[in-house]
């Protein structure tokens, strides 16, 4: 197994060379040796499994498109700062390629390395419906059922609702997301919303366990079941299956359309939501606006075995892109999260703090929160906190370190 | 362009999208025109109460028929409105209603699905308008979000394929998307708004949103006045949290509507203030208040007629009585504004009637 993806990796990076295509990238940052790999089993009794080469992780990062790539860099940089011991192996994905060789690299990259940091990857919604979005296909090839977003007002940033704590849980990889269409006779097109109780009471357990373990006290299922009677009626029927194993914690149900609205005046009555994929991607969009925009919020995919970290929104931020104006606290976040699945608590702490304690200065908003500093001049305060804090406190200078 | 012409006059024929007021002459009594009253259960009868009083207090030459549509069952059994509330509603053409209730196990289907399907009702039509002296977290919102009402994911066909799997169905049609982004695009141009947002989400339903996407795309090619611009739905979720005044007139299809403009409503400060109109294919356009029936202040004399007033306005506006409908509009605003009459929903302690007389007052002061 070892053996077989050193000979994959080589071959990667041996494939341009002598074949000099493009497109298909793998760089490999560290050794390209995997020595052996670890089995982590975390508190929810999940195994997940990520790669260590002596004391070190590896990574797989996918920049995707728009500010990922900038974002990425700042994101090493920092990390090679505070010697995070962590690797990254870079996969490049280019979107508007039809074949579906790029993905797959991407995919198997991160079967091997268990971890992941991406970027969004653009779908264009031009072309046919045989072209999948690649964000959706690495998610369900991986199975990452759960994602989880953690929305909470920052003391450092004006918005209009204050104390908003909500965790959102939405189910990743079924509902309205199932690639299902066709037409029927032309002109008619019909699109099927898959709803699974294996999948639903998946979700819903998941969503208990992470409330119980967070110390959360409500769970709100977000349905349209009145409409939907079957298909949403099964979500809700499978959340009242599995609330009733959990008694401590509080359970109730809201419908999407008054949930938007409630969020709206008075999104401080939330506390652990969960629903299907659709109604996540609403509610999701609608929190991270709430709490001060798409810059700020990271996110979450995890599987029974693979973890996915990315911005909340899943925004490729196009308009923003490449101008040094992009706001790095939600990737950095990410990365936090990212750190904390792979147990470098401490790692993941000094960044964390530094990166909050930059979002307190007002002076150091980027555009997004009406701001004018750019993302270097915020990047280079984050590591002149990480410089403050007691990760680097023993080192020579804070320099560049391996 | 005599083909262009006589294609934008059929539209207008379609949609029954009227400003001016050489608009066909419907029952008309003495220069007065007649709208069907569907009051409504549980507070629906004292606010449509409190509408008429305002409307006689504003001299509006409307003359109402009062109907009820507590479902029936027909002959073999199917589930339909009343016969003389259809043909009240099919000769009068407008109706302005108040909340329905939907007993649960009654056996017959909602009450608005079933209006909504005898009259074809196929646009609901929110403006959302901040009102000002009624303070939410957002100021300026002036927006209208215009929803596909009879296909899409409500279009009720779902089944087991087996124990444990579910599939439902959204269908998406050429004609229904045409029709939709049509309407759109007349309304931007009678209400004067200079944009129209279609709302997708074509990234993951290439095909379904795709061919609405289509429609709406090729439909802006006949309004080039009227700016045309597309966005996803979680984008326009992200954005309306944070600067709603970036949007105009946005279309989409029924669910992407339905979370949509009760998300707009809430920016204003929810459905006890928000109107709602619902346009039907042959000219029928029903308006309605879109709050609940709300039992426990039935009969008491403390509902807020504000969602039905403003509902009733857009009735004025649609049938083109212009001048009503801001005299009333802002009577009740200014009541609004002033804080002293106010219902218990708007924070205040007044009584219904109490409230609907300062709004008669300030219109006949308007005279």
């Amino acid at each position: 197994m070892a053996v077989s993806n050193v000979a994959l990796s080589l071959s990667k990076v041996i494939k341009p060379l002598w074949i000099g295509s493009l497109g298909n990238t793998v760089k490999v940052l560290g050794s390209t040796f995997v020595n052996y790999r670890e089995k982590v089993t975390d508190t929810r009794e999940y195994i997940t499994h990520a790669v260590k080469h002596g004391d070190r992780h590896t990574v797989t990062l996918i920049p995707g498109g728009g500010i990922g790539p900038e974002l990425f860099n700042h994101i090493c940089d920092v990390f090679r700062y505070s010697h995070v011991p962590v690797d990254f192996e870079v996969v490049n994905v280019n979107c508007s390629s039809t074949p579906e060789d790029d993905i797959n690299d991407a995919i198997d990259a991160i079967r091997r390395n268990g971890v992941a940091l991406k970027g969004n990857l653009d779908t264009n919604h031009i072309m046919p419906p045989s072209v999948n979005s690649r964000n959706n296909l690495l998610r369900t090839s991986l199975d990452l059922y759960a994602y989880v977003m953690h929305c909470q007002s920052l003391p450092g940033v004006q918005t209009r609702h204050k104390n908003i704590d909500i965790m959102i849980i939405r189910e990743n990889t079924e509902g309205e997301y199932s690639n299902l269409e066709h037409e029927i006779v032309p002109g008619v097109v019909e699109s099927l919303k898959i709803i699974t109780r294996a999948n639903s009471l998946r979700i819903a357990d998941y969503a208990f366990r992470l409330a119980r373990e967070k110390g959360r006290r409500r769970v709100t299922a977000v349905h349209k079941a009145n409409i939907m009677k079957l298909g949403d009626g099964l979500f809700l029927q499978c959340c009242k299956e599995v609330a009733a194993g959990y008694p401590d914690i509080i359970f109730d149900d809201m419908i999407v359309d008054n949930t938007t609205m409630q969020l709206v005046s008075k999104p401080q009555q939330f506390d652990v939501m969960v629903m299907p994929n659709l109604y996540g991607n609403v509610v999701s969009n609608v929190c991270a606006g709430l709490v001060g925009g798409p810059g700020l919020v990271p996110g979450a995919n995890y599987g029974h075995e693979y973890a996915v970290f990315e911005t909340a929104t899943r925004s490729t931020g196009n308009s923003v892109a490449n101008k040094n104006i992009a706001n790095p606290t939600a990737m950095l976040l990410a990365s936090c999260m990212m750190l904390d699945h792979l147990k470098l608590y401490d790692y993941a702490n000094v960044i964390r703090n530094a990166v909050l304690t930059t979002m307190n200065e007002t002076r150091l908003h980027t555009a997004d929160l009406g701001g004018q500093a750019t993302t270097s001049e915020v990047v280079q305060f984050i590591k002149t906190m990480i410089s403050q804090g007691p990760l680097t406190a023993g080192l020579a200078g804070g320099g560049h370190g391996g | 362009m005599a083909g262009g012409s006589a294609w934008r006059s059929t539209v207008s024929r379609v949609v029954g999208a009227l400003k001016t007021e050489t608009a066909r002459p419907r029952t008309s009594i003495r220069g007065m025109q007649t709208v069907t009253l569907i009051p409504g259960d549980g507070i629906g009868p004292e606010i449509s109460n409190a509408i008429v009083k305002i409307f006689e207090a504003a001299k509006a030459p409307i003359q109402w028929e009062e109907r009820n549509v507590t479902a029936i069952q027909g002959p073999g059994g199917k589930w339909m409105i009343p016969p003389d509330a259809k043909e009240s509603m099919d000769r009068t053409k407008i109706g302005l209603k108040g909340p329905l209730k939907t007993p649960i196990a009654a056996g017959h289907p909602s009450m608005n699905l079933l209006l909504r399907k005898t009259f074809d009702l196929y646009a609901n039509v929110r403006p959302c308008v901040s009102i000002e002296g009624y303070k939410t977290p957002y100021t300026d919102v002036n927006l209208v979000t215009i929803r596909e009402n009879t296909e899409g994911e409500y279009s009720g066909i779902e089944h087991t394929i087996v124990d444990g799997v579910v599939q439902s169905i959204k269908l998406i049609t050429e004609d229904a998307s045409r029709r939709i982004a049509e309407y759109a695009f007349e309304y931007a141009r009678n209400n004067q708004r200079t944009s129209v947002t279609a709302v997708h989400k074509a990234n993951i339903m290439r095909l379904s949103d795709g061919l609405f996407l289509r429609k709406c795309r090729e439909v802006a090619e006949q309004y080039k006045d009227v700016k045309f611009n597309e966005m996803y739905l979680d984008t326009v979720c992200l954005n309306m949290v944070q600067d709603p005044t970036q949007f105009d007139v946005l279309v989409m299809p029924n669910l992407y509507g339905d979370i949509l403009s009760d998300l707009c409503a809430g920016l204003i400060g929810g459905l006890g203030v928000t109107p709602s109109g619902n346009i039907g294919a042959n000219g029928v356009a029903i308006f309605e208040s879109v709050h609940g029936t709300a039992p426990d202040i039935a009969g008491l004399d403390m509902a807020n007629p504000t969602a039905l007033l403003l509902s009733a306005v857009m009735m004025l506006n649609h049938m083109g009585l212009h001048s009503y409908g801001k005299k009333i509009q802002a009577a009740c605003f200014d009541t609004i504004r002033e804080k002293k009459v106010l219902t218990g929903d708007l924070g205040g302690k007044s009584k219904c009637s109490e409230f609907t007389a300062a709004i008669c007052e300030k219109v006949k002061d308007a005279e």
